[in-house]
This record gives C-alpha cells, sequence and structure tokens, in this order.
C-alpha cells in the first residue's frame, strides 16, 4: 500500500492532512530536495508539490519523470498559479510530438 | 568506401540484417504511431482535468488563507495534529504499448465523509470547514490528475526513444545496409565477369596450341 504526500510552504498546504495525506512543509530548498528524495524513496506513489517550490528544485522535479513511481504533481499553491504545472503538460507534448500542438501560443 | 569483405557470405548476413531491420523499423513505426494517438487523447485529458483541478484548489486554497487569517497558528496546528482520516493508494501497473503505467486507486481509512475534519468545532473558524470541504471535493480529481500526468509524462519520454529508434533504422542502419549490399553484388558480379573473360582467354590459348590455327593461316596465304 502506498501513500501520498504534500511537499511546499506551510500555508500552503497545512490543509491537506485532513484529507490524510502526509505533509511536509519545507522552506529551504536543500531541505526540500532532501525531503523529496526521502519521500520519493520511501512507500509514495504520489507526491504533490507546490509549483513555487518545484520552480527552485526543477532538476529534481524532471529526475521523476521517467520513473513509474513516485508521481511527482505539480499544484498551485496559496500565493497564486504560476502556470508551472500547465507548463509541465506542456513540456511533455514538446518531447513526444516535437513542437506543441495543444496548447497553441498561450 | 564500405568496410565489408565482399564474400558470398557476408551478403547472405546483410540481408538478413536488412530484413530484421525492415521488420523492426515497421514494428517501430506502428508503435509509435499507437502511442502517439493515446497520448494525444490522454493529454487532452490531462490539460482539461489540470484545468479543473487549478481551478478547485484555487478555491480551496482561498478559503484556507481566509480560515488562517481569522485564527492563531497554535490553533491552525492543534486543529490539523491527529487527523482521523488517512488515505492510501493501491498502484496497478498498466502495460500501454509496452510502457508501465501507473493506475491509482484510493482507499481512504473510514468511509465516513465527516472525518475529514479532524478537530472540534469549538476553537476553530467557520472558514476552516468550508475550506477543508473545498479540498476535499478535488481531492478525486487530484487523484485522477496524478494517474493522467504520470501516463503523459511516461508515454513521452517512450515516444521520443521510439522516434529516435525509427529514426535511426530508418535514415541510418537501413540505407548502411543496402550500400552494403549493392557493393558486395557489385564485386561480386565483376569477379564473376572476370572470370568468364579469363576463361574465355585461356579456351582460346588452349585450342591455338591443341589445333596450330595460326600457322595454318600462315602457310595459307603463303602457299
Amino acid at each position: 500500500m502506498y501513500r501520498m504526500a504534500v511537499l511546499g510552504d506551510k500555508d500552503s498546504i497545512y490543509g491537506y492532512a485532513a484529507l490524510g495525506m502526509e505533509v511536509c512543509p519545507v522552506t529551504d530548498d536543500a531541505s526540500a530536495v532532501h525531503k523529496l528524495r526521502e519521500l520519493a524513496e520511501g512507500d509514495f506513489a504520489v507526491i504533490y508539490v507546490t509549483e513555487a517550490l518545484a520552480e527552485r528544485i526543477p532538476g529534481e522535479i524532471n529526475r521523476y519523470r521517467e520513473q513509474m513511481l513516485p508521481a511527482v504533481i505539480l499544484i498551485p499553491g496559496v500565493y497564486g498559479n504560476t502556470g508551472a504545472g500547465i507548463a509541465n503538460v506542456k513540456k511533455s507534448v514538446e518531447q513526444a510530438v516535437g513542437s506543441d500542438i495543444i496548447f497553441g501560443n498561450n | 568506401m564500405p568496410t565489408v569483405n565482399p564474400t558470398r557470405m557476408e551478403l547472405t548476413r546483410l540481408k538478413g540484417k536488412l530484413a530484421t531491420a525492415t521488420r523492426g523499423h515497421k514494428l517501430l513505426k506502428d508503435k509509435r504511431d499507437e502511442l502517439m494517438r493515446q497520448f494525444l487523447d490522454l493529454v487532452r485529458v490531462n490539460k482539461s482535468l489540470r484545468e479543473r483541478v487549478e481551478e478547485g484548489l484555487k478555491t480551496a486554497n482561498k478559503n484556507f488563507a481566509l480560515a488562517r487569517a481569522a485564527m492563531s497558528d497554535e490553533t491552525v496546528e492543534v486543529a490539523f495534529m491527529a487527523s482521523k482520516q488517512e488515505i492510501e493508494v493501491e498502484v496497478t501497473p498498466k502495460n500501454v504499448m509496452s510502457v508501465n503505467i501507473p493506475q491509482f486507486t484510493v482507499k481512504t481509512r473510514t468511509s465516513d465523509e465527516s472525518d475529514i475534519y479532524s478537530y472540534g468545532f469549538a476553537f476553530t473558524s467557520g472558514d476552516l470547514d468550508d475550506a477543508v470541504h473545498s479540498l476535499a471535493e478535488v481531492q478525486a480529481d487530484m487523484v485522477k490528475l496524478a494517474e493522467v500526468e504520470k501516463a503523459c509524462q511516461l508515454m513521452a519520454a517512450e515516444i521520443e526513444k521510439t522516434r529516435r529508434r525509427v529514426n535511426a533504422l530508418e535514415h541510418i542502419m537501413i540505407p548502411q545496409y543496402q550500400r552494403n549490399i549493392k557493393y558486395i553484388s557489385m564485386k561480386l558480379d565483376e569477379n564473376e565477369r572476370s572470370t568468364q573473360i579469363r576463361l574465355m582467354k585461356v579456351k582460346d590459348m588452349m585450342l591455338e596450341e591443341a589445333h596450330h590455327y595460326k600457322e595454318k593461316e600462315e602457310a595459307k596465304a603463303a602457299g
């Protein structure tokens, strides 16, 4: 049985505890990287990461792209939607098709 | 110039390789096309799902920000300290064109919907209840999003790999084999012709030796 976790700044993620997810508040990048690795190696199938944090550690996020588990999914935090999540989907399209044919110019 | 031995054995070997490469190329191309078709369907789902989740989370985040503004840090912390609900996911791998895609089935510890409220209502504001409720509403979509987005990422990687292989076969391997096969068969033909000519020459010389045509001709002319 796998679990789910949420990684990000405290204000954005504290509510997820109510749903029964593992909440991992982090403040600095180094500890975020450390925590993400720890979660990925543990029994976590889905790790939600706030967009704001993900933009600071893109290398770590991309590490898990081609692995079956865990699924690292970006979610908007309390400070607003940065568009990084949708950019990630766009990246998949560009990787597969060669150019972006789904999202157009927006 | 290709560096291959112009022998019959090498030719047979290369022909076998070319046949395999051509078959592999066709198969991989089919695989790529099918993966692409499925990927494009999936990525459209991914896009709409993500838009829906982001919209839902925007509302939830707004509510949480509101709730937090009305309460002290300690109250919030205490409220979520011992959550009643636990969430677990079961992962079943699904094979799509040799790509292993995880499928998530969510299991909550208790089935009671109100178990997401892990706190007594005395010290928290009503905004917090709204916030938790709005978050619970997007939860199912979030899991679905995780599944679809992961599938998209894995398939994109596989498509990229397959496309490289198809291109390598189509533009490098197959032409190279064809060039080598052509070179060997031309070389062999050339050898055959030169043997033929040599034999004809030898035959002429042997006949000359046996019958002395030339001497007779000369004698006739003189006589």
